[in-house]
C-alpha cells in the first residue's frame, strides 16, 4: 500500500516558500494566505494519514527507482505510525503558530521572509520524519536548521544576533558529527537506507566501529535535541526568537530533529546494547534534573520556559531509555512498551503545552513589552484569555490532574517503578514538584501579585488570531488526556510502539521481504 | 591509513581553533576547516585503488570503478556547508555593526 500524500508533505511547503518570495512583493497579504493554506493542507493530510495508517508501513520511492537485486538504490520516504504522529504534531503546532503570527509578526518588517522561512522550516521537519535514508535525514535537518538560524535572528537586535551565532556554531558542529557518523556507517555498510544498514551490519557487528558510530550520532543528534551536556545553545536561541518561532523550536524542532531521529536510529537501525541504553537513560535523567535546577533562578519568562524544555525532554529521553534497557535485556516486553508509551505520550503533550506557554509569553511581551517577571503583575485582570490558557499550560507541565501532563508523567513514573528503577521514579517525582514551584512563581508574578486599577492606559487583551491560537492549544491540552484511555491508546500510539519495539516490522516492508 | 589519520588531525586542528580563538571570523574559519576534513574523509571512503571513473563502459565489463555515491554526498554537503558559512558571515557583519567588535569576550549579553 502506498500513500500518495507522502511527497506532498515536503513539496507543498517548499512551493509555498518560493511562491511567497516571488509573488509576495506584488500582492498585499498574500504571504499570510499562502502560509495558512499550506499549513492547513498539511495538518489535514497528516490527520488523514494518521487515521489511514493503522500499523501499516507505506513506502514512496522518489523517481520510481525500484530495488536492484533486492538492494534499495533510490531515495525512500517511509510513512509509519510514528512518522504520522510526528507529522500531526509538527503541522498542528505549525498551523496555530502561523495563525498567531498574523498579529504578532506585523510589528516586524519584511513579513515575506518570515512566512517563507517558516514554510521552509516545516518542509525540513516533515522531510526529517518522512525520510528512510540516513543522508536525507541530514539534508532535511540542515534545511530546517538553516531556516531556524535565520528565524532566531529575525529581530536583528544585539541579543538575537548573539544567540543565533552560538546556535549556528553548535548546530554546525552537530551537523559535522552527524556527517562523520554517516561516513563511518557508509564505510562498513556501503548503503544509506536505514533498513538496509541494519541488515548489512548484521547481527554481530564489529564492536568498536559500531560503538564509535553510535557515539557520533548520539552526540550529533543530542546537540540538536539539547540533551544536557549539549544544551548550551537552547536557552539563548529559544528565548531570543520571536514567540511563534520559539513555540515551533521548543515544541517541535527539538523533537523532530533530535528525539525522533534518536528513537528511529537506536530502535530501528542499531541493535541496542545495554551500555548505550544505560548511557541514554543517564543523559535523560541528567537533563531532567539540571534543566529544572537551572530554570529556578530565571526571571526572564522565555528563558525560564526554555530551561523547562530541557527538563521535560529529559523525561522523554529517560522514559524511552528505560524502554531501551528492557529491550536490550530482552525481558519484560510489556513494561518496555509501557515506558516507550510514556515517553511518546509526554513528547506529544510537551508539544502542546510548551508551545502554548511560549505563545502566552509572546502575548504578554506584545502588550507590555518586557519579558522580565519582576516588571509584570496583575495581568489576569486585563488579559483573561492569556491568563487562563497559561494557567492550563502551567498546570499541565507541572503534572496536575486532569491535564495531559499529569497522565504522561504518571505513566513514566509507573513504568520506572515496574522496571525496578526506583531512584529514577523518585527523581521524576521530585523534578515534577520543583517544576510546579517554578510555574507557581511564573503565575504569581505575571498574572497576580499586584492590585492594578483599570483605566484607559492599561493593557488590553491581545488581538483575535493570538487569542484563538492560545485557546485552541489550551483545549488541546485537555483533549490529549484522552490518549491515556486504552481504546484511544491502542489505535493511535500502540502501532508506533510496536514498530519501535520490533524493528522487523519496519524493515520488511521497505526491503520487500 | 596515513591519509585517514591526516584527515582526523585536520579535524582536530579545526576543533582546537574553534575552542581557543576569540575572533568570530576565526571561529567560522575553524568550523570550515573541520567541515573540509570531513569532506575529505567522505571522498576517501569512495576511493578504490586503480579504480576508474564510474561510467559503465560496455566494451570493458570487468573494469573497477570508484564508488560514486560518496562523491555525490560530498557535493551535497559542500552546498550545505556553503549555506551555513554564508549565513554565519552575514550574522557576523550584523554583529559588527551592533557591537563594533569581533571579540567574543565582549559579546556576552546572554547569561545564566
Amino acid at each position: 500500500m502506498m500513500n500518495p500524500l507522502i511527497p506532498l508533505f515536503v513539496a507543498v511547503p517548499l512551493a509555498g516558500a518560493f511562491l511567497t518570495m516571488i509573488l509576495g512583493k506584488f500582492i498585499k497579504n498574500l504571504n499570510r494566505y499562502i502560509g495558512i493554506i499550506v499549513l492547513l493542507f498539511l495538518a489535514v493530510s497528516s490527520y488523514y494519514s494518521l487515521i489511514n495508517i493503522t500499523g501499516n508501513v507505506s513506502v514512496y520511492k522518489v523517481g520510481g527507482w525500484e530495488p536492484v537485486n533486492g538492494i534499495p538504490i533510490g531515495i525512500y520516504m517511509v510513512m509509519d505510525s510514528l512518522t504520522a504522529i510526528l507529522l500531526c504534531i509538527i503541522n498542528t503546532i505549525g498551523l496555530l503558530a502561523v495563525f498567531y503570527s498574523f498579529s504578532y509578526i506585523s510589528r516586524y518588517t519584511s513579513e515575506n521572509y518570515f512566512y517563507a522561512l517558516f514554510c521552509l522550516m516545516v518542509a525540513g521537519m516533515n522531510g526529517v520524519v518522512l525520510s528512510g535514508d540516513l543522508f536525507n535525514i541530514y539534508v532535511f535537518i540542515e534545511i530546517s536548521a538553516i531556516s531556524s538560524y535565520a528565524l532566531v535572528a529575525f529581530g536583528v537586535e544585539r541579543e538575537q544576533l548573539e544567540a543565533t551565532f552560538k546556535y549556528q556554531v553548535l548546530g554546525g558542529l552537530a551537523s559535522l558529527l552527524i556527517l562523520m557518523g554517516i561516513g563511518f556507517i557508509y564505510w562498513k555498510a556501503k548503503t544509506l537506507n536505514l533498513a538496509d544498514i541494519k541488515t548489512a551490519l548484521g547481527t554481530a557487528p564489529e564492536k568498536n566501529h559500531y560503538l564509535l558510530v553510535q557515539m557520533l550520532l548520539l552526540s550529533g543528534f543530542g546537540l540538536k535535541a539539547a540533551i544536557i551536556p549539549f544544551h548550551a545553545w537552547l536557552p539563548d536561541a529559544h528565548s531570543s526568537a520571536p514567540s511563534p518561532i520559539s513555540a515551533m523550536l521548543s515544541g517541535v524542532l527539538i523533537k523532530a530533529a533530535g528525539i525522533y531521529v534518536i528513537l528511529r536510529l537506536f530502535f530501528n537501525m542499531f541493535i541496542i546494547s545495554e551500555e548505550v541504553a544505560i548511557l541514554i537513560t543517564t543523559l535523560g535523567t541528567l537533563s531532567m534534573v539540571i534543566g529544572v535546577l537551572l530554570a529556578i533562578g530565571q526571571w526572564d519568562i522565555k528563558r525560564l520556559l526554555a530551561y523547562h524544555s530541557i527538563s521535560q525532554m529529559g523525561y522523554v529521553v529517560m522514559s524511552v531509555g528505560i524502554g531501551m534497557i528492557l529491550v536490550a535485556r530482552n525481558t519484560k516486553p510489556e513494561i518496555a512498551s509501557l515506558a516507550i508509551f510514556g515517553g511518546l505520550f509526554h513528547l506529544i503533550n510537551h508539544a502542546a503545552f510548551k508551545s502554548l506557554l511560549f505563545l502566552n509569553a509572546g502575548a504578554i511581551e506584545y502588550r507590555i513589552g518586557t519579558r522580565n517577571l519582576q516588571e509584570m503583575g496583575g495581568m489576569s485582570a486585563f488579559m483573561p484569555a492569556t491568563s487562563s490558557t497559561s494557567f492550563i499550560a502551567s498546570m499541565s507541565i507541572s503534572g496536575i490532574p486532569p491535564f495531559n501532563g499529569f497522565f504522561s508523567k504518571l505513566i513514566i513514573i509507573i513504568a520506572a517503578i515496574m522496571a525496578r528503577f526506583y531512584l529514577l521514579a523518585l527523581i521524576a517525582v521530585i523534578v515534577s514538584i520543583i517544576t510546579l514551584a517554578s510555574f507557581m512563581k511564573f503565575q504569581r508574578y505575571a498574572f497576580y501579585n499586584k492590585e492594578v486599577q483599570k483605566d484607559e492606559n492599561s493593557p488590553k487583551e491581545v488581538p483575535f488570531p493570538m487569542v484563538f491560537s492560545m485557546i485552541a492549544l489550551g483545549i488541546l491540552c485537555l483533549l490529549l488526556s484522552l490518549l491515556v484511555l486504552p481504546q484511544v491508546r491502542d489505535t493511535v500510539l500502540k502501532p508506533a510502539i510496536d514498530i519501535l519495539m520490533n524493528s522487523q516490522m519496519y524493515i520488511s516492508p521497505i526491503l520487500g521481504t | 591509513m596515513v591519509v585517514y589519520l591526516l584527515c582526523f588531525i585536520l579535524f582536530l586542528v579545526g576543533l582546537y581553533g574553534m575552542i581557543t580563538r576569540r575572533n568570530l571570523v576565526k571561529i567560522v574559519i575553524s568550523l570550515s576547516i573541520m567541515e573540509i576534513s570531513i569532506f575529505l574523509f567522505l571522498a576517501l571512503i569512495g576511493y578504490v585503488h586503480d579504480g576508474v571513473v564510474p561510467i559503465v563502459d560496455p566494451a570493458n565489463p570487468d573494469a573497477k570503478y570508484v564508488d560514486p555515491l560518496p562523491q555525490a554526498m560530498v557535493l551535497t554537503a559542500i552546498v550545505i556547508g556553503l549555506a551555513t558559512t554564508a549565513m554565519l558571515m552575514s550574522v557576523i557583519i550584523r554583529i559588527y555593526r551592533k557591537y563594533k567588535t569581533l571579540d567574543i569576550r565582549e559579546i556576552k549579553n546572554l547569561r545564566g
